[in-house]
């Protein structure tokens, strides 16, 4: 019915209605206007930056006047290859860090949920104080362990009669001390978002298996994780869409920026942040940040299409 | 009756397992904080002597006293942390409140578009790089509090949590509104704000840990002393001292450089205690609302 009509009407009265309706929606807009143009301004006119990968850019030219090279950023990026220990660092902990930490967190969030409510709140509360802290205050504090000269781990090594240990400058033992950290840090969040979804469980599930004489221990795997599921799901799809971005606090805060530990802590984005700042290579670092938005945007599209095969309620759109 | 005693049983070493794991799991997260805490009442001789420790043998406000008595450079970090924190707070909540209300209502024309035009903005970004040189080079922030409070402001996530409360709104409530005359905006200022309170608090307490937390800003557009933030200046603190330490250092400048103009160690401790403690010690008359904020942005926006 009103598609025939929208064809009939002529190119005048549908502009009219339609500016009849945008007048009508004026309001509105003008009320979302300011973020409408910050968005516009902070998100999508960075977007440019996708034609810079694809010049030999120079300050003095601009974006506007720089020549094009084609393909050499690229060439030039993949022929030099000290871009590949930083890619698979950064996959490699944040592997490390989706696995170790999802599961942590979903331990810690089962047992919260078998506490009263008072003793829930203490726990969550401290559980959560880590992650208020900034990656600044963390580097504080790992550093108070791992100082040489002053650093608890090396009191107590002395104590222990092995000899301390220059932390900063070896690099064999920083996975284990990022990953830790990491855990540390994101567990309490993590776990209040998985305990939300337990809570919000219909507890007559637990009650009829209570009755029916399943341990707790079952209650756990064949409810309480089957149910919370899709929320484990969402939150996997999210981490994998960042598979390609390390979390630039941790890698150059927590470990000082330490030049001798770059051989097993050397990420992505730190060696993004390193080319444009201390080597102002425009091209190296806008052609790895083009790869990573580029990587990490269709990571996000195919994870949550596969997830939308198999379980079309999980998926994130 | 034996049976139901079994399963009492059974409940109770769970109970008893948890919460001792739960117990250990707390305990290293706060004794992180309370080792800078305990450091920073030590004396310096003591931490030279012992190292740092969560228990000072000697109870010592010495660093504190020197914080406090020639404070210059961190009452200034001060000033422009809380300066950034609050304004881009009011801001950033007005963004997202905003813009939340009006793609939540369903008789808005472009809901779709603006949605999508918001949502997009969480699934691809041009990178660093490009953001770098539209901030120095196109807008030239660089140095200036706007560098620190702009980029933050706009964030998706906040926007489309927003839309989520609103459309949870009773429509009754508006549609009654919207009888007795009043506009769209009308709505939104004089019902739909007093309302959302809850919500509000939650959002501005997200924005207000992400600005007092945030030293990225600062490492990315600012070199003036006058303008560093209090995260930024510890970590400067910290990046000298290690400097110091290096052998670098001693070769290029010789030993008598060391130590020269640098805070002592119970006195960066205590600067950091500074920095963070009001955080600390205002959290958990929060939590409610972060807690909150954390599970409705996990159940989908």
């Amino acid at each position: 019915m009103r598609k025939t009509k929208t064809v009939k009407s002529s190119l005048p009265q549908r502009l009219s209605t339609e500016f009849g309706a945008f007048r009508k929606n004026a309001p509105m807009t003008l009320l979302a206007l300011p973020t409408i143009i910050m968005i516009f301004i902070f998100n999508y006119l960075p977007l440019y930056g996708l034609v810079l990968p694809f010049q030999k850019y120079s300050a003095a030219q601009g974006v506007f006047g720089s020549p094009f090279v084609g393909l050499e950023n690229f060439k030039f990026l993949f022929k030099t290859g000290t871009i590949w220990p930083a890619v698979l660092h950064t996959i490699g902990y944040n592997l490390m860090f989706m696995l170790l930490g999802t599961a942590m967190a979903i331990f810690a969030a089962l047992l919260l949920f078998e506490l009263s409510n008072k003793a829930q709140k203490v726990f969550q509360t401290s559980l959560l104080i880590p992650y208020f802290l900034s990656w600044v205050a963390v580097s504080y504090i790992v550093n108070t362990l791992l100082d040489y000269d002053h650093g608890v781990m090396n009191q107590i090594l002395e104590m222990l009669g092995i000899e301390a240990k220059l932390w900063y400058n070896e690099p064999k033992y920083w996975p284990a001390i990022l990953v830790l950290t990491n855990l540390w840090k994101t567990m309490g969040y993590n776990a209040v978002v998985y305990l939300a979804a337990l809570t919000g469980l219909d507890s007559e599930y637990f009650e009829a298996a209570k009755i029916d004489g399943a341990s707790k221990v079952k209650q756990i795997w064949y409810i309480s994780l089957p149910l919370i599921r899709p929320i484990i799901i969402v939150m996997m799809i999210l981490s994998v869409g960042n598979m390609l971005r390390g979390d630039f606090g941790l890698f150059y805060n927590v470990t000082m920026n330490s030049p001798l530990l770059y051989s097993t802590t050397d990420v992505v984005d730190t060696y993004v942040y390193r080319s444009l700042m201390n080597v102002s290579d425009i091209g190296m670092a806008s052609t790895t940040g083009f790869i990573q938005s580029v990587v990490g945007f269709f990571l996000v599209l195919g994870t949550n299409l596969v997830v939308k095969k198999i379980e079309p309620d999980s998926a994130l759109f | 009756m034996k049976k139901n005693k079994i399963k009492n049983r059974d409940e109770q070493i769970v109970r008893a397992f948890a919460f001792l794991v739960l117990a250990i799991f707390s305990a290293t997260c706060i004794c992180g904080f309370l080792l800078v805490l305990g450091s920073s009442f030590q004396t310096e001789k003591e931490i030279q002597q012992y190292g740092y420790s969560i228990l000072p043998r000697d109870f010592s406000l010495e660093a504190y006293k020197a914080v406090f008595t020639s404070p210059g450079m961190i009452l200034r970090a001060y000033g422009v942390t809380l300066l950034t924190t609050v304004i881009g707070t009011i801001v950033g909540v007005w963004i997202s409140a905003s813009a939340g209300y009006v793609i939540s209502r369903h008789n808005y024309r472009y809901k779709n578009i603006l949605s999508f035009y918001i949502f997009f903005t969480m699934l691809f970004n041009g990178g660093l790089v490009p953001t770098y040189i539209l901030i120095t080079q196109w807008l030239h922030m660089k140095n200036t509090v706007w560098a620190l409070i702009c980029p933050l402001l706009v964030n998706a996530w906040y926007i489309i949590l927003m839309k989520g409360f609103f459309q949870g709104l009773p429509n009754s409530m508006m549609e009654a509104a919207r009888i007795d005359g009043a506009s769209e905006l009308g709505i939104f200022f004089r019902i739909v704000l007093p309302v959302s309170k809850p919500v509000l608090a939650t959002i501005a307490l997200f924005y207000a840990l992400g600005y007092w937390n945030d030293w990225y800003q600062s490492l990315l557009y600012i070199d003036d002393q006058n303008l560093y933030k209090l995260q930024y200046l510890l970590m400067q603190i910290l990046k000298k001292a290690q400097f110091l330490n290096s052998d670098a250092a001693h070769s290029m400048m010789g030993s008598s450089a060391s130590g020269a103009e640098m805070p002592t160690l119970n006195l960066r401790m205590a600067m950091c205690v500074v920095a963070v403690g009001p955080l600390l010690l205002v959290f958990p008359f929060f939590q409610k609302y972060f807690v909150k904020g954390i599970t409705v942005g996990s159940v989908k926006g």
